[in-house]
């Protein structure tokens, strides 16, 4: 019993994780049809937030929630930066977009290198979230539990975004029909570079989540930015709820398959799974209705 | 096949061939629905070899949807029987086997590809790997006839991306020609046409329709009293009236659903 | 010139040319180490053809040929460590079984023991792959982003894969320690001017296979289907087909490419496959042109070369040059180093009608007119509508 709570809390963990990688990507790539390979740069970028923020906060608790903030800044500064600069001309071509992205991809990790070293940096947890607690006696390490929290605190401000503010109406209006949004008075560059922002903004906050379960180092985001990916793949494009349940889905299969084989045949399992699922439905989860041919 | 023959030569009659059996599309109780919405609803239309039949009716009747049923674009419930074969719930690429071509609203041919090469492609699916694999020597008679059918000649090595829009249309129309199509689903062939070409391309029409099934969706009513010889009606998915153009424009139906709104003398 | 190009000599000739270039005078002007390095480049190459086949030809976005590289190079690699072992070990079990495992041969090594069996699989296990994979994605006309994501996820999943069996891939390590190549000694130069002439003779056969492919009717339906897949499907061919084919195409040149490595690098490891080999395969393919024949090779060769002169001696700076080359050629040159007469030509004709509106002499005198029409010219061409 215990093992199974333990075997599930680990799944639910790693999917929170999954998830909150993988929400600003579907926001940038679902409704902008924009790959961003540098999406996991962003989390790296929020990441080494969180450590800076701590060098200057001594204090792991304050540090930490001064870090969620600053952090969706700097990722969303960042993804502005790359919006405006690059993929603003590239809309049209989205497959391009990729390889854009990954060579910005490859700058920033240099970047990192050069100025913070190669070696992985250590940001500390606060006191009040060391050990564990227990849930019908399984142990449940309380900086997952945050995690968890976090990642349902971002997409419960997600949706309500775009829900029920303005901006949440236009973007959903420019997804549907960009050109008819635009004739109706909607800016879609305003519009494009808020979603951008707000999409980055979330890889730097799931960046700061992720130095509390590891290390920080350069090549953070390589290890998020395949399994975000076929989290979006796997959830369709532009659904929240799809890349919810994919997230979460894949965080448990993932962990039952790596307890039941080992890692590196769980990745491959995963993978075939996710090409066997899009068999079913190759829309993903939920899709998007439109007459159009495209 | 020694000569190709492309276009036969004569009118087209409804139900007009001289010798054999009629090829006929039989469309019965054809139903599209999006999400609840009945965009095609229990739509049944006959249309007989060397009939010219045109489909009218406002915006959002669901013209375009009946053809994308028909080709197996949008999946629909009902029957299509291809003068003895069933036809729905087949792939797209099957269906376009079993003789049934169409063309789109925005005249889409291979932009990157020449002239020659459109219709070479149009030409081959039939064609075994190794003349798949082989390069193209020369130019197949069927080919070259649809060239001058639809008057390319001279512009046959052009890249199709760079001709005037009323020649894309006629290249997409030499397309259906050369993929030898007993069934002609024409969406709005005559769209952006100066008047000049719209009669050049109904005259073209007129003589590739005299051997085949075709069904023209069409809005300009001029192009349609002049070109017809039978009209159905649409009107919300439904089938409203069906007859030559002078019945139809006779029907109290049509005038209160249609005339009424959108204007049958239209343009 | 272009008539010459399009003449049924030209192949021929490039061939030729081409054998000349790399089989003659190679060996003659470079170091056994040089020719050596050569030959690395080379088995690139042969990647990049295909790459420029699928992705330029194609529009498939191939981002884990990393994954058929490998599998090439880790079966033609367990061949030569079984074949080294059966003739210097004498026990027939490779020298970091015994140090990392149980001593034993797994089951599924015992097969490469024989090179017939090895050859076959070169070729057939990427084939397998990409079949199945192209299969699945393109029947279910998955969207074309999917098709690239799914690809590099394969990448990524191949690479830890290996990474996580020390005991029969080698793990991080890879495989390495060759000394034999079905008998030859490799440490012999002459053997090594011949691993290098086979991969070279690879690369040409490679090249003219796919220009016959490019020239055929085939390739011009591939053109099509890159461009309006929809469209062909209701001309009565299934794209799904005809992408795959090509992606197992593309596949196979990779797997050969990948077996040719081994011996003569002399080493494959996870790092040589995974998602950012698999990716860095593209560049040079972008660089030199991506829907070209020639443009993936010369791409893929230049950056090898830049590569290994750079990277060494200044590797931060490398990075940050890759990274710069992806960003400036995909997001600003996307025909690549191919499309830089169109794009001079272009940029020429700007200038002409800029300049012509303040002086009406000026353009006859300084620039005469460029030497291949762009193709956008042919645009304002008068209708011959009204016959």
């Amino acid at each position: 019993m215990e093992l199974l709570i333990g075997q599930m809390f680990a799944g639910l963990s790693l999917g929170s994780v999954l998830l909150l990688a993988a929400l600003g990507l579907s926001l940038t790539f679902g409704q902008m049809g924009v790959i961003n390979m540098a999406h996991g740069e962003l989390m790296m970028a929020g990441a080494y937030t969180a450590f800076v923020v701590q060098r200057s906060i001594s204090d792991a608790g304050v540090s930490l929630l001064v870090s969620i903030p600053v952090g969706f800044l700097v990722g969303g500064l960042l993804g502005l930066v790359l919006e405006g600069l690059l993929l603003r001309r590239m809309y049209h071509r989205p497959l391009d977009t990729l390889l854009v992205t990954f060579g910005v991809a490859l700058i920033l990790q240099q970047a990192a290198r050069d100025i913070f070293g190669a070696p992985s940096v250590d940001v500390r947890a606060p006191a009040w979230l060391q050990g564990n607690m227990e849930l019908l006696g399984a142990p449940i390490p309380l900086t997952r539990l945050f995690i968890l929290l976090l990642s349902l605190v971002c997409l419960a401000g997600l949706v309500l975004i775009l829900r029920a503010t303005p901006l949440g109406r236009r973007i959903r209006a420019v997804v549907l029909n960009r050109d008819l949004a635009e004739t109706s008075g909607i800016s879609s560059r305003r519009t494009d570079q808020l979603t951008f922002f707000i999409g980055s903004g979330l890889a730097g906050v799931a960046g700061v989540a992720v130095t509390l379960i590891g290390s920080t180092g350069p090549y953070l985001g390589t290890n998020y930015i395949v399994d975000a990916f076929l989290v979006v793949v796997a959830g369709g494009l532009g659904q929240i709820k799809g890349a919810v349940i994919a997230a979460f889905a894949l965080g448990v299969l993932q962990s039952v398959f790596e307890f039941s084989t080992t890692a590196s045949i769980g990745k491959v399992l995963i993978l075939v799974l996710v090409v066997v699922f899009l068999q079913l439905r190759p829309q993903g989860i939920f899709s998007l209705k439109t007459r159009s041919l495209a | 096949m020694t000569t190709p023959a492309l276009l036969p030569d004569g009118e087209p009659r409804a139900g007009g061939l001289r010798h054999g059996r009629p090829k006929y599309l039989e469309v019965r109780d054809l139903t599209v629905a999006f999400d609840g919405f009945v965009a095609v609803d229990r739509v049944t239309l006959d249309v007989i070899q060397g009939d010219l039949r045109f489909l009218i009716g406002p915006n959002g009747a669901g013209k375009t949807t009946i053809i994308d049923a028909i080709t197996g674009l949008v999946p629909a419930a009902g029957s299509v029987n291809h003068t003895g074969t069933e036809i729905l719930g087949r792939k797209v690429h099957k269906i376009a086997r079993l003789g049934v071509g169409r063309t789109f609203q925005t005249a889409s041919v291979f932009e990157n590809l020449s002239v020659l090469q459109n219709l070479d492609i149009a030409a081959g699916p039939g064609r075994k790997a190794a003349e798949l694999l082989r390069r193209r020597t020369r130019v197949d008679p069927a080919v070259q006839e649809a060239l001058e059918i639809i008057g390319l000649e001279k512009a046959a090595d052009k890249q199709a991306g760079t001709l005037a829009h009323g020649q894309k249309q006629w290249l997409e129309i030499g397309m259906l020609l050369v993929q030898n199509a007993e069934v002609l689903l024409l969406d709005e062939p005559i769209a952006g046409m100066s008047q000049d070409e719209r009669d050049e391309t109904g005259l073209l029409l007129r003589r590739i329709a005299a051997s085949r099934i075709t069904l023209v969706i069409e809005h300009d009513m001029n192009f349609v009293r002049e070109f017809a010889t039978s009209v159905t009606v649409l009107a919300a998915g439904k089938v409203l009236s069906e007859g030559s153009v002078a019945q139809v424009q006779a029907d109290k139906k049509v005038q209160d659903v249609y005339l009424g709104t959108a204007g049958l003398e239209g343009h | 010139m272009s008539t010459f190009l399009q003449s049924r000599w030209a192949a021929p000739a490039g061939l030729a040319a081409g054998a000349l270039l790399l089989l003659v005078s190679a060996p003659a002007a470079l170091s056994v180490f040089n020719l050596a390095l050569l030959g690395k480049f080379i088995c690139f190459a042969i990647v990049a053809v295909g790459i420029g086949l699928a992705w330029g030809r194609g529009g498939m976005l191939t981002m884990g040929q990393g994954v058929f590289f490998g599998l090439g190079a880790y079966i033609m690699a367990m061949h030569l460590k079984l074949a080294d072992a059966s003739l210097f070990g004498g026990s027939g079990v490779p020298d970091f079984m015994s140090l990392y495992g149980s001593g034993e041969v797994p089951g599924w090594w015992e097969p490469f023991r024989s090179p017939v069996v090895t050859l076959a699989a070169v070729v057939l296990a990427p084939a397998l792959v990409a079949l199945l994979l192209g299969l699945a994605v393109f029947k279910r006309r998955v969207k074309g982003a999917y098709f690239a994501i799914l690809s590099q996820a394969l990448a990524a999943a191949f690479a830890v894969f290996l990474m996580g069996q020390q005991a029969t891939t080698g793990g991080s390590n890879g495989l390495s320690g060759f000394r034999s190549f079905f008998g030859f000694d490799l440490k012999d130069p002459a053997n090594k001017l011949m691993l290098y002439s086979v991969a070279a003779v690879v690369l040409l056969l490679a090249l003219a296979a796919t220009r016959q492919l490019m020239h055929s009717r085939f390739g011009e339906l591939l053109v099509a289907v890159r461009d309006q897949e929809e469209r062909v499907r209701f001309l009565g061919y299934d794209p799904a087909t005809i992408k795959t084919l090509t992606y197992v195409i593309a596949a196979v040149m990779a797997g050969i490419a990948g077996a040719l490595f081994v011996p003569i690098v002399g080493i494959i490891s996870p790092a040589d496959v995974g998602v950012i080999p698999s990716i860095a395969f593209l560049i040079g393919v972008a660089i030199g042109g991506r829907a070209t024949l020639l443009g993936p090779v010369l791409g893929a060769l230049g950056v090898a070369v830049a590569q290994t002169s750079l990277a060494s001696t200044f590797p931060s700076f490398w990075v940050y040059f890759q990274g710069l080359l992806f960003v400036l050629v995909i997001g600003f040159m996307p025909g690549g180093l191919a499309s830089l007469p169109q794009l001079v030509s272009r940029l020429k004709r700007r200038r002409i009608e800029r300049g012509g509106k303040g002086s009406a002499t000026a353009p006859a005198t300084h620039a005469p007119e460029p030497a291949h029409p762009a193709p956008a010219t042919a645009a304002n061409v008068p209708e011959e509508a009204s016959r």
